[in-house]
């Protein structure tokens, strides 16, 4: 199964710890913002102004470029009803679209058994992070997790000798074959096989890869190029996913803030200039999202966990602007000092989804959310 | 038994009631014999603790490592790893898999540290004293909200958990004794919560409130009066389905995988003769664990029960980390490999749900395969790890090697691992490459150093090395 080169692809990046919303998308008028940040506001010269009501920090200018050219949708207020300000739990809640109870199913997982329900392509989805993330884990739906540079991706990457190599992973298919009624020794042989074979798939990608484009040398920077490796090497890919982070600033936030979005802005600005150099951005569109924002007061230097947040979608095919508007910073309208969400992260997922995969979304973020129009 | 055999046996014992052992410890505890082992993992007494201090002097943010993942992982790992007292640690392991606690929400790693050092101190006494004592401790009041179950109004959480996964399992109680449970508890709540900044945290104290406990009549299990928590514990310990879903956890923990714990209720286990002897152990001695433990290890199931078991990612790397040894110190480099473990499937001290981890075959997937093997592999390829090296040292004992003989002692001095007639013939395909091994010439030295560490990493990266 190969794709055609209009396959619809999501890359996803997930920045990691709660992105501090009110810095990202900056309500630079409003006078509550800066009554309620003494320390981590940021100054009025150090704003690129968005229209007559919001500015990003001046760190996200090529993130602005985007705005300009009408690619990026800013979706405001996004969160899920009785936001439990843990990272983890609301982590788990954006990766099953299950707020009241624990799922082990994630969304994305779901997408890519409808996509690939016979696993024909065990590299249907590609993470470049520590882990599976829990937003692609499913039972018997394959990922390939790369946690280091895709060039040494695979198994024994530790030993160096590259025919020694080979000679032990040669070894090791004919060790794992499975054995049908086997039982778990079938379930190891063929799971430790489809990873085998993702490897083998994905190793190409490095080398077809010929772009002029430069990546900054941050982890971001050499994941996005990761993405674009794998997407130039038309391997069937439908799903990338990324972290990036720590975006949990309770303390010295400017720097880290600054730190974090300009590693990030810049990824993003080389691998929408790679796609489109490539002519391969048509058919690829960047979802931006934390698991939550942070508190609308700081806290001396830093901000605290928060509710509401901002997500972005990214891509040629998207329709910029502004969807819903900012929660009121009104002290009566928050909720314990939090942005109240107005916007359901699902209902997101359920345009990507709709739109952008051609999915039934209602039974992906179980249920039916209004669905932002980002997507024609 | 062969010697041979005896050793296999005791590694078997090591790998269940501890994190494996080298030849040498396997040899000595042979030589003391297998109940006299048993024995002495029962009474860990005999052993010094695990020194916190010497966190403190290498790794100090990981001593109190409030709401950072690497260094509570880092002070867990340590123990983990440099315990004298393996059986005490594996229980301890046991419970958080039962009692399972996370930080996901709790957000606090002092209180989940302190917990697993209550199951430390009560894990091998008695079970019906720790639910009590699990019941108070704040820790579990927080996780399971029994901060939020007044007098006024009742919230069910802790009082349906400690029923359906830490006691009685699904369909042994009704939606009534649920609900009459919780309200037994109403009013065991903690101290509250003071904010962590600017001085750090404050350690939380379990609190009775009789002002806000349900004073009322009960009727819980066929009993009725006016119950507090202690009655509902004295009630639960006494149902058969008590002792059973414990011993099957443990028969679950120690011996063959069992199906998840939720479909205990529907399916019977693996052995029920097994669980049978245990649960009858456990209520002749009042829900004493040591008993139980001594019947599980010295029985024939268990000594049968070799590699029936998929190694949980804590046994992975602990496992590794105590037979390669050089890492008896929490030097710098522990964070990353405190990780390890959450790489493969388990963050430890954050189970995905209270439900605690899916055992067995639902540790594997694609990803958490490859981190398995490329990290015991990447451990045991590093032949100046003194643990490598030790087995390198047997080897060159032994003299010139044919490739089966390296093999066969490669596969013993690493387990001894039990190998399929196909892997083995893989295995050896593999050293027939490499010819007869000689250690007579510095050259000859390097090649067959290098050649063992690879054949390490080919057995590690087997089917049957997951198993233990």
């Amino acid at each position: 199964m190969t794709a055609t080169e209009k396959d619809p692809v999501l890359v996803v990046v997930q920045l990691t710890g709660g992105n501090d919303y009110l810095n990202t998308v900056i309500p630079y008028n409003n006078g509550l913002y800066r009554d309620n940040r003494n320390a981590v506001s940021i100054g009025d010269n150090q704003i690129i102004h968005l229209d007559g009501t919001y500015g990003f920090p001046s760190y996200l200018a090529p993130v602005k470029q985007f705005w300009d050219e009408g690619k990026l949708a800013i979706m405001h207020g996004v969160g899920y009803l009785d936001s439990p300000r843990s990272h983890f739990r609301s982590m788990d809640i954006w990766h099953t679209c299950e707020p009241d109870k624990v799922g082990t199913e994630g969304w994305l997982g779901r997408v890519v058994r409808e996509f690939d329900p016979k696993k024909e392509n065990v590299v249907t989805a590609v993470s470049f992070g520590p882990c599976l993330f829990r937003a692609l884990s499913m039972p018997g739906v394959p990922v390939a997790c790369i946690a280091g540079p895709l060039e040494t991706y695979g198994f024994l990457p530790s030993i160096q000798d590259k025919a020694q190599r080979l000679a032990v992973l040669d070894r090791f298919s004919r060790m794992y074959q499975p054995i049908p009624g086997s039982g778990v020794m079938e379930y190891l042989g063929t799971t430790g096989l489809d990873s085998l074979k993702g490897a083998d798939i994905l190793k190409v990608a490095p080398g077809k890869y010929k772009s002029d484009v430069k990546y900054p040398n941050t982890s971001i920077g050499r994941k996005l190029k990761g993405v674009a490796q794998v997407h130039f090497a038309d391997l069937g890919t439908r799903v990338f996913y990324c972290d990036h982070g720590s975006f949990d600033t309770h303390a010295g936030q400017n720097p880290i803030h600054a730190s974090l979005w300009s590693d990030l802005s810049q990824g993003l600005d080389a691998f929408m200039a790679d796609l489109r150099a490539h002519q391969k951005s048509d058919n690829v569109i960047v979802l931006i999202f934390s698991e939550f924002g942070r508190r609308v007061r700081d806290n001396g230097s830093g901000t605290d966990h928060g509710a509401a947040g901002v997500t972005f979608v990214l891509g040629d095919a998207v329709k910029g602007g502004h969807y819903g508007e900012m929660p009121s910073l009104d002290a009566k309208k928050l909720v314990q000092g939090d942005l109240n969400p107005n916007m359901d992260f699902r209902g997101i997922y359920s345009t990507i989804l709709d739109k952008w995969m051609r999915l039934d979304p209602v039974p992906i973020v179980n249920g039916r959310h209004e669905q932002p129009q980002f997507l024609n | 038994m062969t010697h041979h055999d005896d050793i296999a046996l005791m590694a078997h014992l090591m790998r269940r009631a501890g994190f494996g052992a080298g030849r040498d410890e396997l040899e000595a505890r042979v030589a003391k014999g297998y109940d006299a082992t048993v024995e002495e993992l029962l009474h860990p007494e005999e052993h010094p603790p695990v020194d916190p201090y010497t966190l403190l002097r290498y790794q100090p943010s990981s001593l109190l490592p409030g709401g950072v993942p690497p260094m509570g992982n880092v002070n867990y790992m340590y123990y983990l790893v440099s315990t004298q007292r393996p059986l005490e640690e594996k229980m301890a392991l046991f419970w958080h898999h039962v009692f399972a606690t996370g930080n996901s929400k709790v957000d606090n790693y002092d209180q989940l540290l302190e917990q697993i050092d209550l199951f430390r101190e009560r894990g091998m006494g008695n079970y019906k004293d720790l639910l009590l004592t699990i019941s108070k401790n704040p820790t579990m009041i927080f996780w399971l909200d029994n901060n939020q179950n007044h007098g006024t109004e009742v919230n069910e959480n802790w009082g349906r958990e400690l029923l359906e996964l830490f006691s009685l399992g699904a369909g042994n109680y009704t939606e009534v004794d649920v609900r009459e449970a919780s309200r037994a508890f109403t009013g065991w709540t903690f101290g509250t919560k003071i904010p962590r900044l600017p001085y750090g945290r404050f350690p939380w104290k379990f609190e009775y409130r009789g002002e806000d406990h349900d004073d009322g009549v009960k009727t819980f299990l066929g009993h009725t009066g006016n119950f507090n928590g202690e009655d509902i514990i004295n009630i639960v310990v006494e149902q058969p389905a008590c002792a059973k879903f414990i011993c099957r956890h443990l028969y679950n923990f120690f011996v063959a995988d069992e199906p998840q714990v939720p479909a205990w209720n529907l399916e019977p286990p693996r052995d029920p003769a097994a669980v049978e002897m245990l649960t009858q152990t456990f209520r002749a001695n009042k829900c004493e664990m040591r008993p139980v433990l001594r019947a599980l290890f010295t029985s024939d199931f268990f000594k049968k029960a070799r590699y029936k078991h998929l190694k949980s990612p804590a046994e992975v790397v602990v496992g590794t980390l105590r037979l390669t040894g050089g890492y008896d110190l929490p030097k710098p480099g522990y964070g990353q490999l405190s990780m390890q473990p959450s790489y493969m499937g388990q963050d430890l001290l954050n189970p995905p749900s209270v439900e605690g981890w899916h055992t067995g075959q639902e540790w594997i997937n694609s990803g958490s395969l490859m981190a398995r093997i490329n990290f015991v592999a990447e451990q045991v390829g590093n032949t100046n790890l003194p643990g490598v090296q030790a087995i390198v040292d047997r080897l060159k004992a032994m003299g010139v090697l044919e490739p089966e003989q390296l093999v066969d002692s490669c596969l013993d001095l690493l387990g001894p691992v039990e190998v399929g007639a196909d892997t083995k013939k893989v295995l050896t395909e593999q050293a027939k490459q490499w010819g007869q091994i000689r250690w007579d010439t510095p050259a000859h030295v390097e090649a067959a150093t290098k050649q063992t560490g690879e054949l390490l990493q080919l057995i590690v990266a087997t089917r049957e090395y997951q198993f233990a």
